[in-house]
């Protein structure tokens, strides 16, 4: 019988099958881990005196309560306050103890964990991957099953690489067309959360699929799929193809030699069979995207900067207007700037980079705003300095900081102040993300450098028009 | 986990669409390396005032709202982060059931692993409990009902594995455990193939 990508996946996985009265159990490939998530789990472990079953496919890194400021003159790092530190010192503890591979202060590939894991090639077709955290769905940018589970969850993987799991439903998008020059993956994202709406993926694994796909970079696919959990999804798919497979060949743990040929031969199945069928499809047309942000307070409140807010049709919306301060009728575009945040796991890559420096080179930040620059890993960072990409933001008066979540989360003392409005690539724009009080708007990675240089909601097509 | 057969209480209303993880327990306290105490953190930037006394205009805040372990919220309740601190903080508040038309799938599956009932019931039903906070609610976890005070039901669907964890206080990891064998040979037969 005809199948869709999920359900190979899937398939392949499935240890012990389900029945009515009991979920299956799914077997996992690549468990990673960060300090958040995680400490509880280990406890667990300890008081049931148990081990971990496969400490190897497992990896572990430092990413949200870690400060973006360098180190101290005495060498301390300046984290945010105790506790945060001593999550971070409960995890270097917890991998040493039972040993799982860390990409600690030390390591040159530290970074946030949803970008270290495809760099380093860990991520790879076909694999169920999990981690303590929602955007655990950017690897299905890779044709991997992955997704987003709960500490209690974390526990059991550790200690049988097993989820108990229930077989999602499965709901193809599919995006025609061509995204227009100077609209990105983030746009596209956000166009289509604002389609199908901040639950309207609850209960299904998306498929991406079709040409304006099919075209994209690997870091534009994991944008893409990074922000499935907006539309209420665990997991996004993308089927890995030649773009991928290059993306991912010489990798430190890919498989190398004639290994990487074999591998290279079973992902190409990975993809829907012809005839397979879906619980839902949707159809996205990417000619019809435009630059898009948000104006309320989740992922699903998105449109195009220049389209009118629409008026609020409930009590939510009204109140998800007024702490926004979004003024229906009126576009978004325009809206004074207060702080502009490039970084997070949805953009924070070298592309991502790139396209907000091409934006910024030789110009400067509007007097009153503050812009930091967070890229996502140490290699990203390496990559970009040596383009001299942190030359052209500390140009423009951007912050150039340390690899992390930083203001995605604002949980190590990057954040904004109350009633502050900040233009953020990241993924949430929920009450209070970015700081207590912080009205977040999300963008793309060009607009939101447009919107730093203007001081205002701003197109960033104006600039790369003049720019050429 | 204790065995969980029925709670009785009355209900609490949180209207709101969309409430995510961030609003039940925001980010910047999940530096906490426990599940312990997070109850007074629950809901924190809505239920307090900057000044640290109670905000009156926060639902559960409001006199009649005390005591009330029922908490019926507005739809995709849990939306967001998938951070577990969320029924930690919860469940340490007093909420010990939270009924909603749709609920998000990571806090569900959080949520029922640590007996807090994350009950996902009819829109219509829904929108009635919605408009009629305090009324006095049986939830009979075994026969899947919610008694009503007039003697009318309203039925709902657990996933069976979950209500047979909740009914006998089932721990899932060692349930999980004892299928060591079967994930041995599975990791074999990957390891030939
Ligand atoms: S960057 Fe943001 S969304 Fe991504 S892992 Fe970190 S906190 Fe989560």
């Amino acid at each position: 019988m005809a199948k869709t990508l999920f359900e190979k996946v899937w398939d392949a996985h499935v240890v012990v099958p389900e029945t009515t009265d009991t979920p299956a159990v799914l077997y996992v490939d690549l468990h990673l881990v960060h300090e958040v998530t995680s400490p509880q789990a280990f406890s667990e472990l300890r008081e049931r005196g148990l081990q971990l079953r496969r400490p190897d496919r497992m990896l572990a890194t430092l990413d949200h309560s870690t400060p973006t400021l360098p180190t101290n003159a005495d060498g301390s790092r300046p984290y945010a306050n105790a506790e945060a530190q001593a999550q971070v010192t409960q995890l270097e503890t917890n991998c040493r103890e039972f040993g799982v591979e860390l990409h600690g202060w030390d390591s040159a590939d530290r970074g946030i964990v949803h970008v270290i894991g495809p760099e380093l090639g860990a991520t790879q077709p076909g694999m169920t991957i999990v981690c303590g955290d929602s955007h655990t769905s950017t690897h299905g940018a890779f044709g991997a099953l992955a997704f987003g589970i709960g500490t209690t969850e974390v526990g059991h993987v550790m200690a049988t690489q097993c989820l108990l799991q229930r077989k999602p439903k499965t709901m193809a998008i599919h995006v025609d067309g061509q995204l227009p020059a100077g609209i990105s993956a983030k746009d596209l994202i956000l166009h289509i959360i604002g389609t199908i709406g901040v639950d309207g993926g609850t209960g299904y694994v998306l498929e991406y699929r079709g040409a304006a796909i099919e075209a994209l970079s690997m870091d534009e696919r994991m944008t893409v799929c990074n922000m499935s959990i907006e539309a209420g999804a665990r997991a996004g798919l993308i089927a890995p193809d030649d773009t991928a497979f290059a993306w991912l060949k010489g990798r430190p743990r890919t498989p190398q030699g004639a290994a990487w040929d074999a591998a290279v031969a079973t992902w190409r199945a990975l993809r829907s069979d012809d005839g397979a069928t879906y619980d839902r499809e949707v159809r996205i047309d990417a000619n019809a995207v435009k630059p898009t942000v948000t104006y309320g307070t989740h992922p699903g409140m998105a449109i195009a900067m220049d389209a009118p807010v629409p008026a609020a049709t409930n009590a939510q919306e009204h109140r998800a207007l007024d702490y926004m301060q979004s003024k229906p009728g009126q576009p978004m575009q325009g809206t004074p700037v207060d702080v502009v945040f490039v970084g997070s796991c949805t953009n924070s890559r070298l592309s991502d980079l790139r396209e907000a420096a091409n934006v910024l080179r030789g110009r400067r930040v509007a007097d009153g705003v503050r812009m930091l620059v967070v890229p996502g890993s140490e290699a990203v960072r390496r990559d970009a300095e040596r383009e001299g990409l942190h030359q052209v933001f500390t140009a423009a008066g951007a912050e150039w900081r340390v690899p992390g979540c930083s203001m995605c989360i604002a949980m190590n003392g990057d954040l904004a102040q109350p009633g502050q409005l900040v233009v953020s690539t990241s993924n949430r724009n929920f009450e209070g993300r970015q700081g207590k009080g912080a009205r977040t708007v999300l963008a793309s990675p060009a607009t939101a450098a447009a919107s730093a240089l203007a001081g205002r909601i701003a197109d960033p097509r104006e600039y790369l028009v003049e720019a050429a | 986990m204790k065995p969980i057969t029925r709670i009785h209480s009355r209900t609490a209303v949180l209207a709101d669409e969309n409430i995510d993880t961030d609003r039940i327990i925001p980010a910047r306290f999940l530096t906490t390396t426990t599940r312990e105490g997070l109850g007074k953190l629950c809901f924190h930037d809505w239920r307090y005032r900057a000044d640290g006394s109670d905000n009156p205009a926060f639902p559960l805040n409001q006199p009649q709202a005390q005591g009330c372990s029922i908490v019926v919220a507005g739809r995709n309740f849990g939306c967001g982060s998938s951070r577990e601190h969320a029924p930690w903080a919860l469940l340490d508040y007093g909420v010990q059931a939270v009924l909603c038309s749709e609920i998000a799938d990571i806090f569900r599956g959080n949520a029922l692993k640590n007996g807090l009932l994350a009950i996902v019931i009819d829109e219509l039903e829904h929108r009635w409990l919605l408009k009629h906070p305090g009324i006095e609610l049986v939830i009979d976890v075994r026969e899947q009902f919610i008694a009503l005070p007039d003697g009318g039901r309203i039925s709902f669907r657990l996933e069976p594995f979950a209500r047979h964890c909740l009914l006998n206080g089932v721990d899932q990891l060692g349930y999980l455990l004892q299928h060591s064998d079967a994930i041995s040979h599975y990791e074999q037969s990957e390891k030939a193939a």
